[in-house]
């Protein structure tokens, strides 16, 4: 009886098409992505339906976390000396004694969210730990508080230019918290916010759906 | 000169002529494949997808000066406020004295009364002489002075959150109402809103 042969067939599979997918999906994840700097609070924004592209430079951010502790950051790609004007405007102002080395760190310091009592004691820590570090939250009330002296400042430095004001608040954190940087920013004769806002469709049906379809 | 080999054509040279052993041309990709797979897992995780957004907010200076402030018609306010777990509530015009035009709400229906009354002080427009100023100001369109007088007044409390306030916010724009401004709550508003969260058993 004649065996029946069965014909070995080859296990390769030609891989090119899907290495190419592949490969193609790795180019547009390179290009698309953008590192964010780490930040030392998570916040998670609430969402809006707003289109404006948030500045990455020239811009004060003020943060706000769940616990309604807030933060203060000076945003300037370019210009690094800003950031020495705003530490000796602070330092002299406020009389605070800084160092040389504390001022020269302070360009590292991505947020400052302690008050001016203990500034002095977060610029001594090395940049790279203050992540580590758990800060307290710029003393803030309804007469303004630390802040009001910090935007004072970094308004000062950034005289001449442009400047906007970013206000990053978490969900969770309470109105009166974010009543009172405003009115720090107020007091500085700032009546013109940015809130930072993760972008989200407008509602289908509403009158801003029906314009921007329209617009399409 | 050298002599071209070409394939197929090995028995036209003589028998001592030693034929080239015929490399593959297949190169083991799998390294390669592992090591694309591998970016492509980090640069999915590390990625931020959509870029945050600003809103615009613009507050007024902070006057005593009674003729200073942007008056508006009662016909035409509609007040908002926060309170307490994402509670809404609302009333047209002026708060009666015993609280009888309060009313509640939800994030979900609220925009369906500021649609409302929108819709209502647009029915209710007349027409004067600061109408066609407006129309050069909006590209000449006519529609654009029917909601002059329609304000909304955003009220949060101590208890609202941050998201609370930015919704309400975002759904100015969403709703296209032109004239809105956010306020602290007044204490007679401030008791309303809490005697009924008590009786809402919040």
């Amino acid at each position: 009886m004649p065996s029946v042969k069965i014909p070995k067939k080859s296990t390769f599979v030609d891989m090119t098409p899907f290495v190419d997918v592949a490969f193609l999906i790795l180019t547009f994840f390179i290009m698309a992505t953008k590192f964010k700097p780490p930040e030392p609070v998570e916040v998670t924004t609430p969402n809006s339906v707003s289109t404006q592209e948030l500045p990455e430079s020239n811009a004060l951010l003020i943060t706000i976390d769940k616990e309604g502790k807030v933060y203060f950051t000076v945003l300037s790609e370019k210009d690094k000396t800003i950031y020495d004007e705003v530490i000796n405007t602070i330092n002299s102002s406020r009389n605070l004694g800084l160092t040389d080395a504390e001022k020269r760190n302070y360009r590292k310091t991505y947020m400052v969210g302690v008050g001016f009592g203990q500034l002095k004691q977060l610029l001594d820590i090395p940049a790279e730990q203050q992540n580590n570090l758990k800060q307290t939250g710029m003393p803030i009330d309804t007469t303004g508080g630390d802040l009001t002296y910090w935007v004072q400042a970094a308004k000062s430095a950034f005289a001449g230019t442009r400047l906007q004001y970013l206000v990053k608040g978490d969900n969770m954190s309470k109105y009166p918290v974010f009543k009172n940087v405003l009115g720090a920013l107020k007091k500085n004769d700032v009546y013109k916010y940015n809130l930072i806002t993760a972008p989200e469709d407008a509602p289908s049906g509403t009158e801003l759906y029906e314009e921007r379809r329209r617009a399409r | 000169m050298a002599q071209i080999e070409d394939s197929g054509g090995g028995h036209k040279k003589g028998p001592g002529v030693k034929k080239a052993k015929k490399l593959s041309t297949r190169v083991d990709m799998t390294p390669m494949v592992d090591l694309g797979f591998l970016l492509i897992t980090f640069f999915i995780f590390t990625t931020t997808m959509s870029s945050p957004k600003a809103l615009n907010l613009n507050m007024p200076k902070d006057t005593k000066n009674e003729e200073e402030l942007n008056k508006a018609k009662e016909s035409g306010a509609l007040t908002i406020m926060l309170g307490k777990d994402n509670s809404v509530y609302y009333y047209e015009g002026q708060l009666a004295p015993d609280g009888s035009n309060f009313k509640s709400a939800t994030f979900a229906t609220i925009r369906d009364e500021i649609i409302n009354k929108k819709k209502e002080v647009m029915k209710n427009h007349i027409h004067d002489d600061k109408c066609p100023k407006i129309w050069a100001e909006n590209k000449g369109d006519k529609n654009s002075c029917l909601d002059r007088d329609f304000v909304v007044v955003i009220k949060p409390d101590e208890d609202a959150t941050y998201k609370n306030t930015v919704d309400m916010l975002d759904e100015m724009t969403i709703n296209n109402v032109k004239r809105y401004a956010m306020i602290d709550i007044t204490p007679q508003e401030l008791e309303v809103v809490h005697a009924t969260e008590k009786s809402l058993g919040k």
